[in-house]
């Protein structure tokens, strides 16, 4: 029905566009991880010496891993908020389901700056949160690691993931039929035993969506550290950000984001295949 | 009377002692909408009885009652002898097999059929004999490790059926289970479904809204209308002997003759024919089949005035103009007037009429209805 | 059987757990609401001495002001580039084939999951290389491009709801393909359009990842309150983010009505999969 001239004045823009703006600039991020930095100039040199630092200095292996541990802990915590408030709204909110689904998608869309600052300002040490302790006498000096801490780094990145993770979690649990439900029931299976037979797993697909989502932004995340992240809660992306300011090290950002680039579409390929595989229907 | 015919639920219960699933006076709301307005009906064990309706009949919603997927407004629901409405749906020796058929898609053939075993602890070691048997009931044990989406309508309904009749229930709902499928298909499956009955002598509790459906099955069909029971009679008695005039044109066709009884002659457009039924305003049920043409050439002949019947007439003679005629195969369809009534006549099939014909009927073919 | 009228079942628990979770959702925000109007700055408890002094220096504040316009300036620039380009991108995966298709639905896809610091560098990479300083205007191409992915998935969301047979019909009553999507397609797009079109300018409005590496001296909102924030907090960015999280919500309930009248309810939540 479409013709091929169609065809082609509908696929030939954004091709272009995204290979001019999205393939190029990755290519050339790519190129630059090969590339070096000497005396406050880029050498187009090739070799692997930055990937060589990655992986031999210390540093760079630490600060990975607390990145992976603070983005796991946001994952798992999203998760366990917004699993059950999923599985409620789906099966037990009834006509309230439409409004509070709007309730969900508003503070996810509100501005990512706006619920940093929010906890900035509820954690410091003048903070509303130990003014609050102290009022009720449950304090009686202010508690510092509430805030400039991972603590506060994974409280931050929670509040703001949680809705991500709920939205292809809730959409997962709506597709179930609801015979199902009813089919597990007349077989003979309690409630629980039908919610660990039936219901966990046919929200998979929606539960690895989402956790993806939150893991991947909450490892390349860098603006929550220099909210309220203090020294010992720098990312690997406060890393990166510094090697393209004032650490100038172009070529070692570079390779470390190509490194965060192919995590991340590596993670994307095994749940797109994880989803293919559970895609029952 | 809600428990019409209680002489053949009698008769039946008689033969195997009392009957198996009780509903008492079961009434069912909806907010202000009465679905369910007082429904008591007995089934007895071994017994294949279809619940027949129109769509908010309320038939789905009492097969619902007695799944356990909800709960009475009213009444109770008993089982064996022990109380049923109050326990949930997991708890009850009843099997569904669903419309869609809801078969679980992440999990394959067998373990749909194994599922009701395993979540009831069932022994281990028997589980996989009786899920192959189950499999090979419904001729289904070459698909055992198929996904439910690759299997065609057919066959997943047979999964399902496995699945519900291998935990050996009590009482087997089935809620239009052939609604989805082809009309050869939904044959065939009628005529296995019911030979599987038969051989399993499970109670059967079936609901559909296809009437032709219900007469095949059925040892008995309860019609059901706006949430209150109809008829309940076996499928010969409710064709032959309909209690209503919904009853009478809901299943079969029929026509509806209003006249009036007095000195038992019964009267309708200036035909007369014996009658039992008591005198005033009356309503006739006259299937078409019983309405035959005779290739009388004599002039129709009327029967004589009331006081003059000293030999009562044995058919009814009238006649009619042909206004329309359908072939349908083995039959024709007329449609014919006769004093300003038009009346549907099925015949056997034959060339193609026109003009005034003689037809005449039975009295006993005419049955009075409530309407 | 209609499983939609039984009554949905109790459970308190379930329910307590989840007010629990919209409260954590929401106190922050109403903490930071509640002490915009506070006297004595934020921080401390209670607020006592209400008062609107912020917002009346808020709105004396020149810079903020200029970074509105730029902002804005950057936010409609992006929803048109992005609009454009997601129409033709969901038209081409919706309805053309050529090789290298799921690589390209992958690609224009990416920006959606990858973090904002890796689309922004590399786009700052890309502009140095060809010697374009940070400006504005990169900022522009940057958020263009990122936010093609929420286009796309918008629009490719409403045109499978479009009826085939309606552009089949224009075509055999005589019209060409361009009058078709002229006089057919695009308007029975319209809700899409408007629903894609709030979304990338509240999102763009928002943007601070991708911004941050190419913005150059003039900054956008969240820039300015950000490059504030690292030199104290005042009540004052209380207020202006009070401001923009009235503003945001109207958004978003607007986008959310126009895209469930567009598109209904189930494929609204089908879309929520990044």
């Amino acid at each position: 029905m479409y013709s091929r001239l169609y065809k082609l004045v509908v696929s030939l823009p954004p091709l272009t566009w995204v290979a001019l703006f999205l393939l190029m600039p990755y290519a050339l991020m790519f190129a630059h991880s090969f590339w070096l930095v000497r005396d406050g100039f880029l050498i187009h040199q090739w070799n692997l010496q930055n990937y060589a630092k990655l992986f031999q200095n210390p540093v760079y292996a630490t600060v990975l891993l607390r990145t992976a541990r603070i983005a796991a802990s946001v994952t798992i915590l999203s998760l366990l908020l917004g699993y059950p408030l999923a599985y409620y709204m789906s099966f037990h909110a009834g006509i309230r389901k439409d409004l509070l689904y709007q309730l969900v998608i508003v503070p996810l869309w509100v501005s990512y700056l706006v619920r940093g600052y929010a906890w900035k300002t509820i954690l410091g040490s003048e903070g509303v949160l130990n003014g609050f302790l102290q009022y009720l006498h449950i304090t009686h000096a202010p508690v510092s690691f509430f805030l400039y801490s991972p603590f506060a780094v994974v409280l931050m990145l929670t509040h703001i993931y949680t809705p991500f993770v709920f939205l292809p979690l809730y959409a997962s649990l709506e597709h179930i039929p609801r015979n199902l439900i009813e089919a597990s029931h007349d077989l003979g299976a309690s409630p629980r035993s039908t919610f660990f037979r039936i219901i966990l797993p046919l929200s998979l697909p929606g539960l690895l969506a989402g956790a993806t989502f939150a893991f991947v932004l909450s490892l390349g995340d860098f603006l929550a550290p220099l909210l309220v992240g203090g020294p010992s809660s720098i990312m690997i992306a406060n890393i990166v950000q510094s090697l393209f300011g004032t650490a100038y090290d172009w070529p070692l950002g570079a390779a470390i984001s190509v490194c965060i680039l192919l995590l991340t579409v590596t993670l994307l390929f095994l749940t797109e295949h994880l989803e293919k595989k559970w895609a029952f229907r | 009377m809600t428990v019409a015919s209680s002489s053949s639920v009698a008769s039946i219960s008689a033969a195997s002692g009392a009957p198996l699933l009780e509903v008492r006076n079961i009434a069912k709301n909806f907010g202000v909408h009465r679905v369910l307005k007082n429904i008591s009906l007995e089934i007895a064990a071994g017994e294949f009885l279809t619940l027949l309706g129109e769509s908010g009949s309320g038939k789905t919603t009492l097969l619902r009652l007695i799944a356990g997927f909800e709960q009475p407004t009213s009444g109770e629901i008993w089982m064996s002898g022990a109380r049923l409405d109050t326990l949930p749906p997991y708890r009850r020796r009843v099997n569904t097999v669903f419309q869609n058929y809801a078969l679980f898609p992440h999990l394959n053939v067998q373990e749909n059929v194994a599922y009701g075993l395993e979540v009831t602890r069932a022994s281990r070691s028997e589980i996989p004999t009786r899920v192959a048997d189950a499999l090979r009931m419904v001729k289904m044990h070459s698909f055992a490790s198929a996904r439910p989406a690759t299997l065609s309508g057919g066959q997943q309904q047979r999964v399902a059926l496995a699945r519900a009749l291998v935990n050996r229930p009590q009482l087997l709902l089935l809620d239009e289970p052939l609604s989805a499928l082809d009309a050869n298909l939904r044959k065939q499956m009628q005529s296995e479904l019911k030979s599987l009955q038969r051989e399993l002598g499970i109670t059967f509790l079936f609901v559909t809204h296809d009437q032709d459906e219900a007469m095949a099955l059925s040892d008995r069909i309860a019609l059901l209308k706006d949430g209150a029971l109809e008829q309940v009679a076996t499928p010969r008695e409710i064709y032959a002997h309909p209690s209503t005039a919904y009853t009478a044109q809901f299943i079969g066709q029929t026509n509806l003759l209003h006249g009036q009884i007095s000195n038992g002659v019964a009267t309708w457009a200036s035909l007369h024919w014996p009658t039992s039924a008591p005198n005033g305003p009356v309503t006739f049920s006259l299937r078409p089949e019983s309405i035959h043409l005779t290739n009388d050439t004599h002039v129709a002949e009327f029967s004589r005035s009331a006081s003059e019947s000293a030999v009562a007439p044995t058919t009814v003679h009238f006649r009619a103009t042909i206004l329309q005629q359908t072939f349908s195969g083995s039959s024709e369809q007329l449609e014919i007037k006769c004093a300003n009534h038009t009346l549907r006549v099925r015949i056997p099939s034959t060339n193609q009429l026109s003009g005034e014909h003689n037809f005449y009927f039975s009295p006993t073919s005419a049955t009075p209805v409530r309407e | 059987m209609s499983t939609s009228r039984s009554t949905t079942r109790r459970a308190p628990l379930l329910a307590t757990y989840a007010i629990l979770v919209f409260a954590f959702l929401y106190l922050p925000i109403a903490v930071l609401i509640l002490y915009s109007f506070n006297r004595d700055g934020v921080g401390g408890f209670p607020p006592h001495r209400l008062t609107l002094a912020w917002y009346r220096q808020l709105l004396a504040d020149g810079p903020i002001w200029d970074s509105v316009l730029n902002s804005l300036f950057v936010a409609l620039g992006a929803v048109a580039i992005s609009l454009t380009l997601g129409l033709l991108a969901a038209l081409a995966l919706d309805r053309a084939d050529f090789p290298g298709k799921s690589l390209f639905r992958r690609l224009v896809l990416l920006p959606l999951i990858l973090p904002g610091i890796i689309t922004g560098l590399s786009l700052l990479m890309f502009a140095v290389t060809l010697n374009f300083s940070r400006s504005l205007v990169l900022v522009f191409f940057g958020h263009g491009t990122a936010l093609i992915s929420v286009a796309t998935t918008e629009l490719f969301a409403g045109l499978q709801k479009l009826d085939r047979a309606q552009e089949e019909a224009s075509l055999d009553l005589g019209a060409t393909p361009l009058q078709t999507f002229w006089r057919v397609t695009l308007p029975s797009l319209r809700l899409s359009l408007v629903a894609a079109g709030l979304l990338v300018f509240t999102l763009s409005m928002d943007e601070i990842a991708v911004t941050f590496f190419l913005i150059g001296s003039n900054n956008t909102l969240p820039l300015e309150i950000f490059a504030r924030l690292r030199r104290g907090i005042t009540p004052e960015i209380n207020a202006i983010s009070t401001l923009i999280f009235a503003i945001s919500v109207i958004l978003i309930l607007i986008w959310y009505r126009i895209r469930t009248r567009s598109i209904g309810h189930q494929t609204q939540e089908l879309l929520e999969r990044p």
